[in-house]
């Protein structure tokens, strides 16, 4: 019997379609992707995502307890911020991506809801005496609010919602409910995601409706997710992949001192990644899909791990893995999707760049989304896009809870 | 108005004067999602009932599409081209795919609206049936 979180019975009153995924009865979709994609990208967006996993890491250690599991810098993230991260294993593969909040004090970790059982053994197994591990998953409900109206909409007690930098955390009250906000998101806008007590979620879902926010289901959450270039733990990375082949080098921190894979890590960097994950533009009228084969002058190169269409493009889109050096940016390839045939065109990614405010200047006014067109013969790695490099302290729009 | 009958892989046909046209059913749509794509045949091309006439694309899946009637492409609904989100708004309307001329009875495997309705409330507990690239929800 799949889990329901606290708003299943909104989802069931709005309509929605629901689907069991990671154990959870989600909603799929409401009315249309089109619809709630296009909500997300020109008003607000507001997604469930109480399914994913969320856990408190209490105890005096907790701080470096977390540095040593996690391979970005947590020495970096002051209080009140939050920080994209991944778990490696010794051989670098990665378990889960995560991110990791720091709150006066307190720690807490959100990951993949397909990873809820794995990430909790993993944490307890690594940590020391003193450092409990507990899974707040059913307590504390998670809502998204997604868009570049976001801000606006959201009625944030004495909080001014457009003030918090990108990862800031705050606590404040929506609907005269104590809310945890984070200015986060897995969709390529600006936006907020709100921890909540389970027993108060509706009130604050019912709020964040009324003010104009369209509900959206899953469905909506993958398209502007891939469209925003943002991993998926399960498909574009998994345990057999390590964080330089996906793209996310920028988030391993090899100098911050003993972590878990460092040195696995470190060969890795050293020698290069033997595949890339690349993105790809449709060319033909065909949506890539997880699974199917990349192949570049007839030889096979890898495989497609994400794909859908893109609304914003008009086109299928997707993310592959293939061979290191094998489609640079502007390359053709073939797609074999179980015996259909299409072209598609290896382009950086992001595919769309939306609405995100940069993480180092409160309150500035995000910028007109915009399309990241092909580049044929750009020189930047494939999957590697400067924007990446959080050193610049900039807008990383990196998934998250 | 000419009687609707039913394929099990849920597509819908109506007969007027000897021209047939085909479509996908409501409860076809929904399972499906945002129709992207559509391969359609060409006009003139013979079909035998339960050849494959072409593919829906969704944004979940790709699937075929299955003759109801034999005959020969009439006219093919190109504005789904350009707005194939009307398969999703009026599958019984402006969203048809195809006209047949028919040659021949329509096949004996064919629904009627009860027949349907009977089917279709047996699969509404297996959603995920229709398309055999189904993928899974992300997140």
């Amino acid at each position: 019997m799949a889990e329901r979180t606290p708003l299943y019975g909104r989802h069931l009153a709005a309509g929605a379609r629901m689907v069991e995924f990671a154990g959870w009865e989600m909603p799929l979709q409401y009315t249309s992707v089109r619809e709630e994609q296009q909500a997300v990208r020109a008003g607000a967006g507001l997604f469930d995502v109480s399914h994913m996993g969320r856990f408190d890491v209490l105890g005096s250690g907790a701080g470096a307890f977390l540095q040593r599991l996690v391979t970005n810098d947590l020495s970096r993230l002051t209080s009140s911020r939050a920080q994209y991260d991944l778990s490696c294993r010794p051989d670098a593969g990665i378990v889960d991506d995560l991110v990791v909040y720091r709150l006066e004090g307190e720690w807490r970790v959100v990951g993949n809801a397909a990873n809820r059982g794995k990430d909790l053994e993993w944490m307890r197994a690594h940590a020391p005496a003193g450092v409990e591990v507990v899974d707040r998953t059913e307590e504390l409900s998670l809502i998204a609010l997604q868009g570049p109206s976001a801000r606006t909409l959201l009625p944030a007690g004495d909080v001014e919602p457009g003030s918090l930098p990108r990862f800031g955390v705050a606590r404040t009250a929506v609907a005269g409910v104590e809310v945890l906000i984070s200015r986060t998101g897995y969709t390529g806008e600006d936006g907020f995601e709100l921890f909540v007590a389970a027993a108060r979620a509706a009130q604050v879902w019912d709020a964040l409706v009324e003010a104009g926010a369209r509900p959206c289901g899953l469905a909506a959450r993958d398209v502007c997710r891939l469209e925003a270039g943002l991993r998926l733990y399960g498909h574009d990375m998994d345990e057999t992949t390590n964080p330089y082949e996906v793209g996310l080098g920028w988030v391993v921190k090899l100098d911050k001192g003993p972590f878990l894979g460092r040195e696995a890590l470190r060969r890795i960097r050293d020698r290069g990644p033997a595949r890339n994950l690349i993105g790809l533009i449709a060319r033909d009228r065909i949506v890539p899909r997880a699974g199917a084969i990349v192949r570049r002058e007839e030889r096979s190169i890898g495989s497609v791990t994400s794909g859908t269409y893109s609304f914003w493009l008009g086109a299928g889109i997707g993310m592959a893995l293939v061979e290191a050096g094998t489609a640079p940016v502007g390359a053709r390839v073939e797609l074999d999707l179980a015996g259909r045939r299409g072209s598609a065109e290896v382009v950086p990614l992001p595919f769309y760049r939306g609405t995100v405010p940069s993480g180092t200047r409160p309150g500035a006014s995000p910028g007109p989304g915009r399309v990241v067109r092909p580049q044929p013969g750009a020189g930047a790695a494939p999957g590697i896009t400067a924007e990446e490099d959080d050193t610049r302290g900039g807008a990383l729009l990196h998934r998250d809870p | 108005m000419a009687e609707r009958y039913y394929t099990e892989t849920h597509e819908w046909v109506t007969v007027d004067d000897g021209v047939a046209t085909v479509g996908i059913t409501d409860f076809a749509q929904a399972q499906l999602g945002d129709v992207v794509f559509l391969e359609l045949p060409r006009v003139g091309r013979h079909l035998a009932a339960g050849d494959t006439f072409g593919v829906i694309e969704s944004v979940k899946a790709a699937s075929d599409l299955y003759c109801p009637v034999a005959g020969t492409v009439l006219e093919v609904n190109e504005a789904l081209n350009d707005h194939p989100e009307r398969v999703n708004q009026d599958p019984y309307g402006q969203g048809w795919l195809i006209r047949i001329r028919v040659s021949g009875e329509l096949g004996p495997g064919l629904l009627d609206e009860e027949g349907y309705r009977r089917l279709t409330q047996g699969e509404a507990t297996r959603p995920e049936e229709r398309g055999s690239s189904a993928r899974e929800p992300e997140r």
